[in-house]
């Protein structure tokens, strides 16, 4: 038998080699499994559980996972851009067979057998004539304070057997029984409630605060201020919130800075002083004839985070020395930005992450964390709660960018595609803590001596932040793609589930869309043609073969096809639309075909491509973030309506089976197809094409109007 | 300060506070419950719903002294680990949330709705869902899963 060359060591395992950082064997036989990477809502654990006690051959139930610390787990930066089934994953399954290798060794050792011929259930090495033993008698022999080698061999895949299947989310039964395990919920006791007082007015400063109707409410512990940064700190909840309206009253605030119209954003995007990037070029190899040149413009507007819970902290401070307990997506990193704000050493602060209601990308959960530490600055030793409102959550977290794209396509005399330009403009996707200067926690601009609030960043390819998926994975012969960042941010944004992917798979699966409708030729034909990737026209054949393309014309119905993999290179996903328009669009039928690569959990897997795809539905029919010259003035759901379960579409979700494959992640992938499937399919049903999100009564009356 | 009774989880409370305050507000303040969620403090998403009577209602806008003699229900009042609800069984089988923090909430919409309708129809679960909010997009699990309940509970 040949022996495989050593895999390389996982990233994460890279950065944390310590095999004691990842796993511990408690003396009452279960297994602790520290992650890096956090539950979002996305499932996460239980699928890194799968991954652990597949590859030590214990039964699930012996694994606890522990929730990550900065004083005790690895280091794996941020739970983010569906990755963390490809690090995380990846790294426990090596330190796992690592240290599965290491305990066989000492079994054989001690039973006297060729490690050849032993064999683990659920702990219990077993070797010839009922000889055993286990790993918990063996823990004090094998100590795993030790680094990690690149000499372990995970499991191949035929071999695993916990991974794979759809074993049932270990944090379930907790929310379905009352048991407190959100942040919102954590109540040790003696904490204390605080509240901060946030300017209506975007970028307003507080130029004058009267505190004294706020110091009359009973339960007072503190009033803090900080240059435009104000909170309160109560023994109760309720006295917090009487005082914060007080101290609302007292509050005299600067003019703030102008917003864009909301209703001529795109101008308003392309005219922004902005610095451009070519992302990347392809050249033909001949000139071709262009006959004509078909340019349209599409857009999303700014998209709220709009988690069902307010972002919410604890902190704790003793002497110099600051207890954290965040919902943070990255808290070594959030470690880094609140000592820079607070001037001490990272070693004084410990970041503890614990559930938050669902995360999409950057919301106020690292700002909620400032603004805790600062409050519990003021309370001498006790913990304080901050809970930020419904209107704090709507207006002052990070939006999803507001995206303008304009594609210009040539054509030949034939009506083929030989020339492709793809011009994106719009703020950066990046704005998140990444533990550089400065602090990009909200707080830190707010303070006396503020920390600059800087205009968001791109990612780089080959993710990409504003040009995820806008590189063609079609075979055009040519094209350009150029990203127009904006260098002011009225509006601030940073990352939002997919990042540019929705708009800039809407766009150009729109376009497809219009060239085939153009040529009269089907849109899935057109689309298998121009693609060369095999596993990307497995993920349409599947699609369209369930959703039996192309269904029969029916007057108000419409059938619409969306495709992308997400950022070039996570997973496949195709999705067709089924939709009933007049002058509303109700979506009836969502079908996805998803390759994932390999599939940990496969109902996880399809649960996040279900979510999803309802909330692309809710993106692309209802969402916008609402502003007046001066306000965000959508701070509440009656002002940002989101899709409700009398809205809600059915979803089908295939996956295709690729166990030999690496896994890719399944996240986001559903966003950007399913937000274009529901544009095509509109244009099916109503011959009215909108190219300007969300595709809501008024947009539709207008493009119906604009119809040839 | 006037003392207001009422029933919570089947056990008799008596509480002192200003009668004009929230429910929720006295369920996780003064009696120290979590289940009931705060989400947007207007009655807008459902994720503080409980049962007052037989009708599920949004603690957040519910004044304490409307609830003055009346029975309220939480999830913690709904079953446990050792003595599931339906719900809470269907639930974890259907496997029908993500982040699960709207599900206390919808817990209560959906179990005043089966003492209501033991039998609905799907389109009958999502009308009387239809004021609790999921962002995550859970939905078609959630609706499966009461229907679930609802033919567990028929099924005696």
């Amino acid at each position: 038998m040949n022996t495989p060359s050593p895999p390389k060591l996982p990233v994460s395992v890279a950065a944390n080699p310590r095999l004691s950082s990842w796993l511990e064997f408690s003396t009452d036989g279960h297994v602790i499994v520290s992650p890096g990477k956090v539950e979002i809502g996305q499932g996460i654990v239980t699928a890194l559980a799968q991954i652990a006690a597949d590859e030590l051959d214990v039964d699930l139930s012996r694994i606890r996972m522990r929730r990550a610390s900065t004083a005790s787990s690895p280091d794996e930066g941020v739970t983010s851009g569906s990755l963390s089934i490809r690090q995380s994953g990846r790294a426990l399954r090596h330190v796992c067979a690592e240290v599965r290798h290491l305990f066989l060794e000492k079994a054989a050792d001690r039973l006297g057998a060729d490690i050849a011929v032993l064999k683990i259930e659920d702990g219990t090495i077993k070797g010839p004539s009922n000889v055993s033993t286990s790993y918990w008698e063996l823990t004090d022999e094998v100590p795993l304070d030790r680094n990690a080698t690149a000499e372990a061999y995970p499991k191949p895949v035929g071999q695993r057997g916990i991974t794979g299947t759809s074993v049932q989310r270990v944090d379930i039964p907790d929310k379905v029984f009352a048991q407190p395990r959100f942040i919102q919920d954590h109540n040790s006791p003696g904490t204390l409630h605080g509240r901060v007082l946030r300017a209506e007015i975007t970028g307003a400063k507080l130029v004058d605060l009267n505190e004294d109707a706020a110091r009359a409410v009973a339960g007072l512990v503190a009033i803090v201020r900080d240059g435009s940064f104000a909170g309160v700190v109560f023994e109760t909840e309720h006295d917090a919130e009487v005082a914060l309206n007080a101290l609302r009253k007292g509050a005299t605030w600067s003019v703030g800075e102008t917003l864009p119209d909301e209703n001529d954003l795109t101008s308003f995007l392309r005219k922004e002083p902005a610095e451009r990037t070519v992302i990347d070029t392809r050249n033909a190899t001949s000139s071709p004839t262009i006959a004509r040149t078909i340019t349209r413009q599409y857009s999303r507007p700014y998209i709220a985070h709009a988690s069902i819970a307010p972002s919410c902290a604890v902190a704790r401070w003793d002497a110099d020395r600051i207890h954290v307990w965040t919902h943070s997506q990255a808290i070594y990193v959030q470690r880094i930005d609140l000592a820079r704000v607070l001037g001490l050493p990272v070693e004084n602060i410990t970041v503890q992450h614990m559930e938050g209601a669902g995360c999409y990308g950057h919301n106020g959960a690292d700002d909620v964390a400032l603004d805790a530490v600062l409050l519990a600055r003021a309370a001498e030793g006790r913990p304080v709660r901050v809970q930020w409102s419904r209107a704090d959550e709507m207006t002052h977290a990070p939006f999803g960018a507001a995206m303008a794209v304009e594609i210009a396509a040539n054509l030949d005399i034939n009506g083929e595609i030989v020339g492709w330009r793809h011009s994106i403009w719009g703020n950066g996707h990046t704005s998140r803590p990444n533990g550089k200067e400065p602090p990009k926690l909200l707080a830190a601009t707010e303070l006396k001596n503020p920390f600059p609030r800087l205009v968001a960043a791109n990612q780089q390819q080959p993710y990409g932040g504003a040009d995820r998926n806008a590189i063609p994975l079609y075979d055009f012969p040519s094209w350009q793609v150029e990203y127009y960042r904006l260098l002011t941010m009225p509006i601030r944004t940073s990352a939002l589930r997919s990042l540019g992917g929705q708009c800039n798979v809407f766009a150009i699966e729109s376009m497809l869309d219009e060239i085939a409708s153009e040529r009269g030729e089907d849109p899935a034909e057109f689309r298998l043609r121009h693609l060369p990737d095999a596993r990307a026209r497995a993920v349409i054949e599947t699609v369209t073969q369930r959703a039996n393309w192309k269904p029969k014309k029916q007057a108000g119905i419409g059938h619409g096809l969306g495709f992308a993999r997400y950022k070039n290179l996570g997973a496949y996903c195709a999705a067709v639309a089924e939709i009933e328009a007049t002058d509303e669009v109700r979506v009836r039928r969502l079908t996805l075909a998803a390759d994932v690569g390999e599939i940990i959990n496969p109902d996880g897997a399809i649960n996040q491509l279900e979510g999803g795809a309802i909330q692309a539905t809710s993106w692309a029919l209802k969402e916008r973030v609402r502003f007046d010259r001066k306000h965000i003035v959508s701070a509440g759901w009656s002002d940002y309506p989101i899709l409700r379960f009398s809205e809600v579409p059915e979803v089908e979700v295939i996956l295709l089976s690729r166990p030999e494959m690496e896994p890719l992640g399944a996240g986001e992938a559903a966003l950007g197809p399913v937000t274009a499937a529901i544009a095509n399919a509109v244009f099916d049903a109503l011959g009215a094409r909108v190219r300007d999100l969300p595709i809501n009564r008024d947009r539709l009356l207008q493009a119906i109007e604009n119809a040839p | 300060m006037p003392q207001i009774r009422f029933r919570l989880n089947g056990a008799d409370m008596s509480v002192d506070a200003d009668p004009d305050r929230s429910l929720l507000d006295i369920l996780r303040g003064e009696l120290g419950l979590t289940s009931p969620h705060f989400g947007c403090g207007a009655g807008e998403c459902g994720a503080c719903n409980v049962i007052v009577g037989d009708r599920a209602v949004s603690s957040c806008d519910t004044p304490l002294w409307s609830v003055a003699n009346k029975d309220v229900t939480t999830l913690e009042g709904l079953g446990s680990a050792e003595h599931p609800h339906p719900l809470q069984r269907a639930f974890i089988a259907e496997q029908a949330m993500q982040c699960g923090y709207c599900i206390s909430g919808i817990l209560m919409s959906a179990a005043a709705l089966l003492r209501q309708n033991p039998s609905p129809s799907s389109d009958q679960v999502k009308a009387a869902l239809d004021r609790n909010l999921c962002r995550c997009g859970s939905h078609n699990r959630i609706v499966r899963a009461v229907l679930r309940a609802a033919h567990e509970m028929a099924a005696g």
